[in-house]
C-alpha cells in the first residue's frame, strides 16, 4: 500500500499512531512492510490457505462474533442434501462436469429454496447459447463483477437454524470445510511459520468484537490469480465471521488502481455490463426487456426494482425515442453472444477474426500478460485507433516491438493501420474520479490540452455526432439506434469542448418535468425519470455538482460527509444497518456509527444510514412483499435478496460456494490440501503463442511474482515519458535472495535472463534479503521479483515482465494470473536476435511444454 | 515587500524518518516546483535509492538503508530466523544556525533569510565554489552545466506566499513537518519520546541541538540509526569556528614569512 | 560504545557508512587552476616582498627579477582563479562585499590591491618612470606579500575537507616555506650567482619550514594525516619534498656555477609547485572516502563521552 497508495497509506500511518497494530502479509519486503508492525513473507499464490486457516482458527476457537453472525449472516441456512464440499470430492464441489470444465451450481441452493431459473437468471447463458459457443462461455457470463453493487439474485429465501446446529446449516458445513486449514498446514503451504500465523491470528481476532474492529486492505496482490476472486471471498467470510463489515474501522478494503477504475466499473468499459452494474442483454435470451428484468423483478432486496434502473437508463440514452410502446428502446441495446474479454479478443484477433481495435488509456503491449501474443495480435489487425498521452509501445509495435528484432515480424509485413490520436490529460480536462471508497471528487481543467490532444469526452463525442451526420436521412432501420439517440450535449471553448458538468448531470437522473433527482428510490419504471446510472443518482441533487464539494474535514463531522459525494446516497460506509445491534442500538459506544431513535422513529447516526430511514428494527415483512419490502428490520445487507452476508454463496461464482486453496496454474509445488491440484474451472487460452508450464517439470524450479513501483506506473505510458519519474527508477532489474543467487551465480548489479515457456527477457539484478527463500512442504522455495513497468519506449527502457506470463484467468471476473508463475533464471544478457526464440525453444523442448493445458499432470 | 519585522520566527524542517515510506514525493516536488533539471538515468543498485545523494541537482534525496535485525519475537518465535528492516530518510539542507557555506561565500550570494533560512542568490553567485567543501553535510554543489552553486532554498519563494515548502506539502505521512523552529523541537522531543517508550531504543534526533558543531539544525531528523548510516556526519563542525585560530597561524607564518625575506636580506653581501 | 571507539582507533578503521559513498562533497576546484593559483600566489607574494627588500637594500638585480616576477605571478594567479570560477564573467562580484569569515573575500580584496601594485611597479621598473612612486608601491606590495604566502592555507584550511581543515595550523606554515622556496627559486633561476645569496638564504629558510611543518602534518592528525603519506599524493608530496631538498643543496654546491644556481631554483619551484597540487589532492582523496568524516567525528564523540 505504501508502495502503490502512497497517499492513502497516510491514513494508515496516522491509525499506527494512534495505537493500531499493522501487520503486512507479502512474498516481499516492500516499502508497506517497512512501516508495519510485522511482516509475514507468504509465498505467492497461497493466501486462501493463509485466510482459511484464520478462519479455522476463528471457528475452532469459538472466536467468532456470534450475536452478529447468526443475526446478519446466512450462517443459519440449511443447504441441500446433494451439496457435496471439497472434503468428500478431494477439492470437487458437487457439480463439477468434467468435458465442459464449469460448475452447474444448482446442488450450491438453499434447501427449499427454488433454485434461480437457467433463463432469465442473471448468472447463466441460455441453454443455445452454451450450445453454440461451447462450455468456456459458461464461465465467461459468470461474470462476478456484475455483483460490483450487491449479490447475486436467488429466489427465495432460505431456511434459517437459529442454533447453527443443523449439520447441513452454513456454520457447520463452512466449519467442516475449513477444519484441515490447521496452522500446521498454513506453514507447509504458504510457508509462514506457525508461531508467526498465531501471531497474526491473535492479533485480528483480538481486534474485533464489539469494542474493537479489523480492517483487510488488499489490492491486486490478491486479485490477479487464477483464485482471484476467492480470495476476497476468504476475506468476506472472515470479516463477517468477526463482525467487521458494516461498521467503523472494518472492512476489506480494495484499494484500487487507475484514477478512476472503481468509476470505470460503475460505468462500466467492460464488454459485460452497463452502468450500475445492470448485466448486458444476451442474444436470444432476452428478447424484450421483461424478458431480461424477469430474474430480478418481483425478488427482494433492493435489486428487486432492477426495471426502474434499466429504464431510466433506456430513457437517459436514447430521451423522447424510448416508449414504453417500443419497450423504451430496449431493442437498441447491443446483445452480447459470448465472451468478449481482452484476452479472448487477442485470441480471436490471432486468429483473423478481429479486425479492428481501439485502444483509449491502454497499453497492452506492455502492460497485458503475454506481451508478445499481444502484439502479435495487434499486427493481425486491419486498423488500430490508439488514443493516448504519449506514444506508447502499443502505438510503435509496428516498427520496434522485440518481435521485429527477432525476425517473427517485420514491419513492412505488417498490415495494421495505425492511428495514434494524442489524448487530454485529467489536468486539461474536467470531470470525476471516483475513488476507492466509491466517493467522486470532481477535477477542473487547469489548463487547454496542447496540440491536437483532445479529452476522450471530447473524441466520443464528436465521432458521434459525425457518424450521426453521416447517417442522417438513413432509412436503415439498423441506424436507428444511433439515430435516436439523445446526443446534444452543450460544448463549450474554442475547442467544443463537450459539458462534463451536463454529462453528470445526465447520470445523476431526472424527473419528467426536467428536475434534478435526489436519490435513486425516485426512479420509476414508467418512463417518468431518466438517469444514466442508478447507483449515481444524487451526485447532481438540486442541480448542484455534489462531486464539487470540499468542506474541510475540520468543518465537519468525523465522517465528513460534505466532501465530494459518494455512491449510494452519499453513503460513507455501506450496509452500516450492522454497526448496530438487531434491536437498532450501537454494538458499543466506541464504534457507535449509526442507530435506530425510536422516540424519533428513525434511523440516525453519522453517516447516512443505509437502510429505509424510517423501516423499524422489528420490521417483519408481510407475506409476498417484494424488493426492499421482503427485508426484515434486521437484514442489513440491502442489495442481497435475502438481506444477508454470505458465508456461503449458492450463487454468482463459477468456481465454488466456497473458497479452496488450488495452487496456481504454473507452480512448483502440488496441492497439499486436496488432491485437485489448481481452479479446474480457470479460463484459459492454449495458444501456440501461449504455452503453459506441464506441473513437474524442474526446467522452471522458480516462482516469480510482478508488481510495481512506486516510482513507475503500470505499463509505463505516463512515468517512462517523464524525465523525473524515470531518473528515480532507471533500469529493468530483478529481485533475488542472497540464497538463489548463489544457486545461479547471480551476481548484485549484473544481468540476468528470466525464462519462461513464452519469453526470456534480461534485467539487472538486485540481491536483497527483501526477498526470501520459503519452505514448503519438504522444499525450499525460491522466488524472484519482477517489477512490470518497463518497455521499449520512453525515456528508461527494459524488457517487458510481461513478455514472460502464459493468459490464464479467473473464472468469474477473467483477471490474468500475473501475481504468480514459473521461471528459470541465469546469469547474463539475453541472446539477441532468433536466438532469443531458439533459447525459449530450448527451454520448451527440455521443460515438454506442449498446446495442452494440462495443469493436473 | 517580504521583508518581515525582525520577529519573524526561524522555520524549518523536522523529518521524522521513523515514517517515511521512501515514497520520493519529496523529491519530485522539490524538482517540479524549483525547475530543478534531471540529474540523468542512472541505476546504482543501491536499494532503491538511484539519486545517491544531495547536491546540485537533487536537493532532497531519499535514502534506502536494508538491514538485517532480530526478528520481534512473535509469541516464543524461537527459530532465530533474522528479520529485516528497510530504513527510509529524506536528506535535505540543513539550514545550520552556523552556516559554513554562507561564511565563506565571498560574493555574499549565500544568505541568511527572515525565516533564518540559508539561500542563494542566483544573480550574485559567480560560480566560486568556496561554499561547496566548506559544508560539513556535503549538500551545496556547483551544478557543471551552469556553473553557479545550487541547493535547497527552503522555498524561500512559497515562504514568502505564505505557503509552506513543496516538498512538505508533497509528503504523504507528515514525514517532513515544515514549521517554526521551537515548535518542531519540542514534537520532535515528545515523537522521540514515545518511540524511545516503543522500544526503539537506536531512535535519536540529529541537529536538534543548539549547541552542537553548527549551532543546531534549521532542518532537523529523527533518525533510528548512527547518522553516518544515512550518510550523515556524525558530529559536523561548522569549519569557521575555527577560522580565528586559522588567521592567528596564518598571520604568524606570514610574520615568518616577512622574518624570513628580511633576516636573508640583512646577511652579509656576498 | 567503546568497542567502537577502539575499532576506529586502529588506522584500517572499521566504519559504518551509506554504500561507501562520499559524505562531502569533492571541491569544486578544478586542477590545474587552483593549485596553480596557490603556487602563483606563494611566488607572487614572495618575490614581491624580496623585490622591496631588494629595493631598500640596493640590490637593483634582484629587485628587478622580484618585481617582475611578482607582477607576472600575481596576474597569472589572477587568470587561475578567474578562469576556475563557474561565471567568470562576475569576477567582480567578489568585491560586492568585505567578508572576513571568507578567506576568499580576504584574499580577493589582498589579491585585487597586491596585482594592481606589483603591475604598476613592474610597469614602472621596465619603463623606469616614476622610480619614487614605485619604491612606495613596491614596499606595500611588499608587505602584503607575506599575507599573499598564506592567506592561500586558510582557504583550504576553512572547509570542511577533512585532509585540510584538521590541518589548519600547519598548513600557513607549509604555504610559508613553499612561497620563500619559490620565491627563491625565481631568482637562483634568473639573477647571476653573485647577487643571489638572499635568495639562497630564503631558500634555506624556506625548506627548513616546509620540511618542519609537512613532517607535523603528516603524522599529528590520525587517520586524517593518511592521505598526505600515502597513493598518489604521498609519492607526489615525497616528489616535492625531494625537490625542495634538491634545491637547497643545490643552491649551496652552486654559489659559483650559475647552471647549478639555476637547477636549484627550478627544483625549488617544481617542488613547491608538486607540494600544492600534493596538497589539494589530499584534500580531494579525504573528501572522498567517508572514512575520513565518519572515523574522527566517532572518535570525538566518543571521547567527548
Ligand atoms: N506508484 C504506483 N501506484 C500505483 C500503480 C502504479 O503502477 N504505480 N498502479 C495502480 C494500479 S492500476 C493498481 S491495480 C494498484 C495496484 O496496487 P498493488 O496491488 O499494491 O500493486 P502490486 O505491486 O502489483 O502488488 C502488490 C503486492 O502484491 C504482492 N503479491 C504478489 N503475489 C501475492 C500473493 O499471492 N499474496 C499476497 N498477499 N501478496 C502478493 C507483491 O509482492 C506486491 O508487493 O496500484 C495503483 N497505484
Ligand atoms: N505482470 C503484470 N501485469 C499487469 C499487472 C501486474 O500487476 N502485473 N497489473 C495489471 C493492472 S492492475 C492494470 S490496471 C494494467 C494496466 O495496464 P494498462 O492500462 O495497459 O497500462 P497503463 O500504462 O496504465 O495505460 C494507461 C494509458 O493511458 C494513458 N492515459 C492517461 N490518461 C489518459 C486519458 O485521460 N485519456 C487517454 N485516452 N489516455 C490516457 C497513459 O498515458 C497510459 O499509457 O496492467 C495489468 N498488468
Ligand atoms: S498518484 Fe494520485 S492517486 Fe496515486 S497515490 Fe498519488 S495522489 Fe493518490
Ligand atoms: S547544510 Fe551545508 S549548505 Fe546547508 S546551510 Fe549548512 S553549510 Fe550551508
Ligand atoms: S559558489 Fe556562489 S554561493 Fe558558493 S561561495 Fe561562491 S559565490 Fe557564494
Ligand atoms: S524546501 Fe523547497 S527547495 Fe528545499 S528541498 Fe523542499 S521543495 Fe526543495
Ligand atoms: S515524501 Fe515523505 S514519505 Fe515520501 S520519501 Fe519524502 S519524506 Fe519520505
Ligand atoms: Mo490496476
Amino acid at each position: 500500500m505504501a508502495e502503490c497508495h502512497p497517499v492513502g497509506f497516510q491514513w494508515v500511518m496516522e491509525a499506527k499512531a494512534r495505537g493500531a497494530t499493522v501487520i503486512h502479509v507479502d512474498p516481499r519486503f516492500t516499502r508497506t512492510s517497512a512501516l508495519a508492525d510485522r511482516h509475514v513473507p507468504i509465498r505467492a499464490g497461497a493466501d486462501i490457505a493463509f485466510l482459511g486457516g484464520l478462519i479455522n482458527h476463528v471457528l475452532t476457537g469459538g472466536l467468532d462474533f456470534r450475536e452478529y453472525v447468526v443475526a446478519y449472516t446466512n450462517a443459519g441456512a440449511v443447504l441441500r442434501e446433494d451439496f457435496v464440499d471439497t472434503e468428500d470430492l478431494d477439492g470437487l464441489f458437487s457439480g463439477y462436469d468434467p468435458d465442459g470444465r464449469h460448475y452447474d451450481t444448482t446442488s450450491w441452493q438453499y434447501e427449499d429454496a427454488q433454485a434461480a431459473p437457467a433463463a432469465g437468471d442473471r448468472d447463466q447463458w441460455s441453454q443455445e447459447d452454451t450450445e453454440s459457443h461451447g462450455a468456456e462461455s459458461i464461465k465467461a457470463s459468470a461474470g462476478g463483477q456484475r455483483y460490483g453493487s450487491g449479490g447475486a439474485a436467488l429466489a427465495n429465501k432460505p431456511q434459517i437454524d437459529e442454533t447453527l446446529q443443523h449439520p447441513r446449516c452454513v456454520y457447520q458445513v463452512l466449519k467442516r470445510h475449513f477444519a484441515r486449514y490447521t496452522p500446521e498446514l498454513v506453514e507447509q503451504v504458504c510457508g509462514v511459520p506457525v508461531a508467526d500465523f498465531l501471531a497474526v491470528a491473535d492479533a485480528i481476532t483480538r481486534n474485533s468484537g464489539r469494542d474493537r474492529t479489523t480492517a483487510w486492505v488488499y489490492s491486486v496482490g490478491w486479485t490477479q490469480h487464477t483464485v482471484g476472486v476467492q480470495y476476497i471471498r476468504c476475506a468476506s467470510i472472515l470479516q463477517t465471521l468477526l463482525g467487521n463489515i458494516g461498521r467503523p474501522g472494518g472492512g476489506i478494503l480494495a484499494l484500487r488502481g487507475h484514477a478512476s477504475i472503481q468509476g470505470s466499473t460503475d460505468i462500466p468499459t467492460l464488454f459485460d455490463l452497463l452502468p450500475g452494474y445492470i448485466p448486458m442483454p444476451q442474444a436470444h435470451q432476452h428478447e424484450d426487456l421483461d424478458a431480461f428484468v424477469a430474474a430480478d423483478s418481483g425478488q427482494t432486496g433492493f435489486w428487486g426494482n432492477m426495471r426502474s434502473y434499466a429504464v431510466s437508463l433506456l430513457k437517459a440514452y436514447w430521451g423522447d425515442a424510448a416508449t414504453r410502446q417500443n419497450d423504451f428502446c430496449f431493442d437498441y441495446l447491443p446483445r452480447i453472444t459470448g465472451d468478449h474479454g481482452t484476452y479472448q479478443t487477442v485470441v480471436d484477433q490471432i486468429a483473423g477474426k478481429v479486425k479492428g481495435y481501439f485502444l483509449t488509456g491502454e497499453n497492452p503491449a506492455v502492460g497485458s500478460a503475454n506481451g508478445r501474443m499481444q502484439r502479435l495480435g495487434m499486427a493481425n489487425l486491419d486498423w488500430l485507433v490508439v488514443r493516448d498521452l504519449t506514444l506508447v509501445e502499443s502505438a510503435t509495435f509496428w516498427r520496434n516491438a522485440p518481435e521485429i528484432e527477432t525476425g517473427e515480424l517485420s514491419t513492412d509485413r505488417i498490415g495494421t493501420e495505425v492511428f495514434f490520436l494524442p489524448a487530454a490529460a485529467h489536468t486539461e480536462k474536467s470531470g470525476s474520479f471516483t475513488n476507492t471508497q466509491r466517493l467522486l471528487q470532481w477535477h477542473r481543467k487547469a489548463t487547454e490540452p496542447a496540440g491536437d490532444a483532445r479529452s476522450d469526452l471530447w473524441f466520443y463525442f464528436h465521432l458521434g455526432r459525425i457518424v450521426r451526420d453521416k447517417l442522417a436521412g438513413s432509412t436503415d432501420e439498423r441506424d436507428r439506434p444511433v439515430l435516436d439517440l439523445a446526443w446534444d450535449y452543450p460544448t463549450e471553448g474554442a475547442l467544443a469542448e463537450p459539458s462534463a458538468d451536463a454529462v453528470l448531470a445526465e447520470i445523476s437522473g431526472r424527473d419528467a418535468a426536467g428536475r434534478p433527482l435526489d436519490a435513486y428510490t425516485q426512479l420509476r419504471d414508467d418512463g417518468s425519470t431518466a438517469c444514466g446510472c442508478w447507483i449515481y443518482c444524487g451526485v447532481y441533487a438540486d442541480g448542484v455538482n455534489q462531486a464539487d464539494r470540499r468542506k474541510s474535514r475540520t468543518e465537519q463531522s468525523w465522517v465528513a460527509p460534505e466532501w465530494g459525494w459518494a455512491w449510494p446516497a452519499n453513503r460513507r460506509i455501506i450496509y452500516n444497518r450492522a454497526s448496530a445491534d438487531p434491536d437498532g442500538n450501537p454494538w458499543s459506544e466506541r464504534k457507535r456509527y449509526v442507530w435506530w431513535d425510536a422516540g424519533q422513529g428513525r434511523w440516525l447516526g453519522a453517516d447516512v444510514p443505509d437502510f429505509e430511514p424510517t423501516k423499524p428494527p422489528d420490521y417483519l415483512p408481510p407475506e409476498g412483499a417484494t424488493a426492499q419490502d421482503a427485508l426484515s428490520g434486521t437484514d442489513p445487507f440491502i442489495m442481497q435478496t435475502d438481506g444477508k452476508a454470505w458465508l456461503f454463496a449458492p450463487a454468482g461464482l463459477a468456481d465454488g460456494p466456497f473458497p479452496a486453496h488450488y495452487e496456481p496454474v504454473e507452480s512448483p509445488v502440488d496441492n497439499l490440501v486436496y488432491g485437485q491440484r489448481t481452479n479446474p474451472v480457470r479460463e484459459s487460452f492454449p495458444e501456440p503463442a501461449n504455452r503453459y508450464h506441464p506441473f513437474g517439470t524442474d526446467v522452471f524450479p522458480y516462482v516469480f511474482t510482478t508488481y510495481r513501483l512506486t516510482e513507475h506506473h503500470t505499463a509505463g505510458g505516463m512515468s517512462r515519458a517523464l524525465a523525473r519519474l524515470s531518473e528515480l527508477q532507471p533500469g529493468m532489474f530483478c529481485e533475488v535472495s542472497p540464497a538463489l543467487a548463489e544457486e545461479r551465480g547471480l551476481r548484485h548489479m549484473e544481468w540476468a535472463t528470466v525464462v519462461t515457456a513464452r519469453a526470456a527477457i534480461e534485467a539487472r539484478v538486485f540481491v536483497t534479503e527483501r526477498l526470501r527463500p520459503l519452505r514448503i512442504g519438504d522444499r525450499v522455495v525460491h522466488q524472484v521479483g519482477l517489477p512490470y513497468h518497463w518497455g521499449v519506449d520512453g525515456i528508461t527502457t527494459g524488457d517487458s515482465a510481461n513478455d514472460l506470463l502464459a493468459a490464464v484467468l479467473d473464472p468469474n471476473v477473467h483477471i490474468q494470473e500475473s501475481k504468480a508463475a514459473t521461471c528459470d533464471i541465469r546469469p547474463g544478457r539475453r541472446p539477441r536476435g532468433p536466438d532469443l526464440r531458439a533459447l525459449v525453444a530450448s527451454y520448451r523442448r527440455r521443460g515438454r511444454v506442449d498446446d495442452e493445458d494440462r495443469p493436473e499432470e | 515587500m517580504t521583508q518581515q519585522d525582525a520577529h519573524t520566527p526561524r522555520m524549518g524542517f523536522f523529518t521524522d524518518t521513523s515514517v517515511c515510506i521512501g515514497c520520493k514525493a519529496c523529491e519530485v516536488a522539490c524538482k517540479e516546483w524549483n525547475a530543478v533539471p534531471t540529474k540523468g538515468m542512472d541505476l546504482l543498485g543501491t536499494s532503491y535509492d538511484n539519486t545517491g545523494g544531495l547536491g546540485a541537482d537533487t536537493w532532497r534525496h531519499v535514502a534506502f538503508v536494508e538491514q538485517p535485525v532480530p526478528v520481534p519475537d512473535a509469541a516464543g518465535s524461537a527459530q532465530g530466523a533474522d528479520g529485516m528492516r528497510w530504513l527510509m530518510a529524506s536528506d535535505v539542507c540543513k539550514h545550520c544556525t552556523h552556516a559554513a557555506c554562507l561564511d565563506v561565500c565571498p560574493t555574499g550570494a549565500l544568505f541568511r533569510t527572515e525565516y533564518g533560512t540559508v539561500v542563494v542568490q542566483e544573480d550574485v553567485c559567480n560560480g566560486c565554489g568556496y561554499c561547496v567543501p566548506a559544508c560539513p553535510y556535503g549538500v551545496i554543489e556547483r551544478r557543471e552545466s551552469d556553473g553557479r552553486a545550487f541547493k535547497c532554498t527552503l522555498c524561500y519563494d512559497r515562504l514568502g506566499e505564505g505557503l509552506e515548502p513543496a516538498c512538505a506539502k508533497a509528503c504523504p505521512t507528515d514525514s517532513i513537518q515544515f514549521g517554526e523552529l521551537d515548535e518542531l523541537r519540542e514534537r520532535a522531543d515528545l515523537r522521540l519520546a514515545n518511540l524511545l517508550d516503543a522500544g526503539e531504543s537506536d531512535a535519536r534526533l540529529y541537529g536538534r541541538d543548539p549547541d552542537d558543531g553548527v549551532g543546531g539544525d534549521g532542518a532537523f531528523f529523527l533518525l533510528l540509526d548512527e547518522p553516518e548510516v544515512y550518510g550523515l556526519p556524525p558530529d559536523p563542525v561548522v569549519t569557521t569556528r575555527d577560522l580565528p585560530s586559522m588567521w592567528k597561524h596564518a598571520g604568524v607564518a606570514a610574520l615568518t614569512v616577512a622574518a624570513g625575506v628580511a633576516a636573508s636580506f640583512l646577511g652579509r653581501r656576498s | 560504545m567503546s568497542k567502537r571507539g577502539e575499532r576506529a582507533m586502529v588506522p584500517d578503521a572499521e566504519f559504518r557508512s551509506y554504500y561507501g559513498r562520499p559524505i562531502l562533497k569533492e571541491p569544486a576546484w578544478k586542477t590545474p587552476d587552483v593549485p596553480a593559483y596557490l603556487f602563483l600566489g606563494g611566488l607572487a607574494g614572495a618575490s614581491a616582498s624580496s623585490a622591496a627588500l631588494a629595493d631598500v637594500t640596493g640590490r637593483p638585480a634582484l629587485r628587478r627579477i622580484g618585481r617582475l616576477v611578482a607582477a607576472g605571478a600575481a596576474s597569472a594567479s589572477v587568470g587561475a582563479l578567474v578562469h576556475d570560477l563557474g561565471v567568470p564573467t562576475r569576477f567582480l562580484n567578489m568585491l560586492r562585499v568585505v567578508k572576513p569569515t571568507s578567506p576568499l573575500s580576504v584574499g580577493s580584496w589582498v589579491l585585487a590591491p597586491f596585482s594592481g601594485l606589483t603591475a604598476g611597479v613592474a610597469a614602472a621598473e621596465l619603463t623606469g618612470r616614476l622610480p619614487r612612486l614605485a619604491r612606495l608601491a613596491g614596499l606595500a606590495a611588499g608587505a602584503l606579500g607575506p599575507v599573499m604566502c598564506t592567506y592561500t592555507s586558510v582557504l583550504l584550511a576553512d572547509t570542511a575537507t577533512p585532509a585540510w581543515h584538521e590541518a589548519y595550523r600547519e598548513l600557513p606554515f607549509l604555504f610559508a616555506g613553499g612561497a620563500l622556496t619559490s620565491g627563491a627559486g625565481a631568482t637562483l633561476l634568473a639573477a647571476p650567482v653573485d647577487q643571489c645569496a638572499p635568495a639562497r638564504r630564503m631558500g634555506w629558510v624556506g625548506t627548513g619550514l616546509e620540511l618542519a611543518a609537512s613532517a607535523v602534518m603528516e603524522r599529528s592528525h590520525g587517520i586524517t594525516s593518511e592521505p598526505y603519506r600515502t597513493g598518489r599524493v604521498g609519492r607526489l608530496l615525497r616528489v616535492g619534498q625531494g625537490l625542495t631538498v634538491a634545491g637547497g643543496v643545490l643552491s649551496a654546491l652552486g654559489r659559483r656555477r650559475r647552471w647549478v644556481s639555476a637547477v636549484a631554483g627550478a627544483a625549488y619551484l617544481a617542488g613547491g609547485a608538486c607540494m600544492r597540487f600534493g596538497v589539494f589532492d589530499a584534500g580531494r582523496v579525504s573528501a572522498r572516502d567517508p572514512k575520513y568524516v565518519v572515523v574522527p567525528q566517532r572518535e570525538r564523540l566518543n571521547g567527548s563521552r
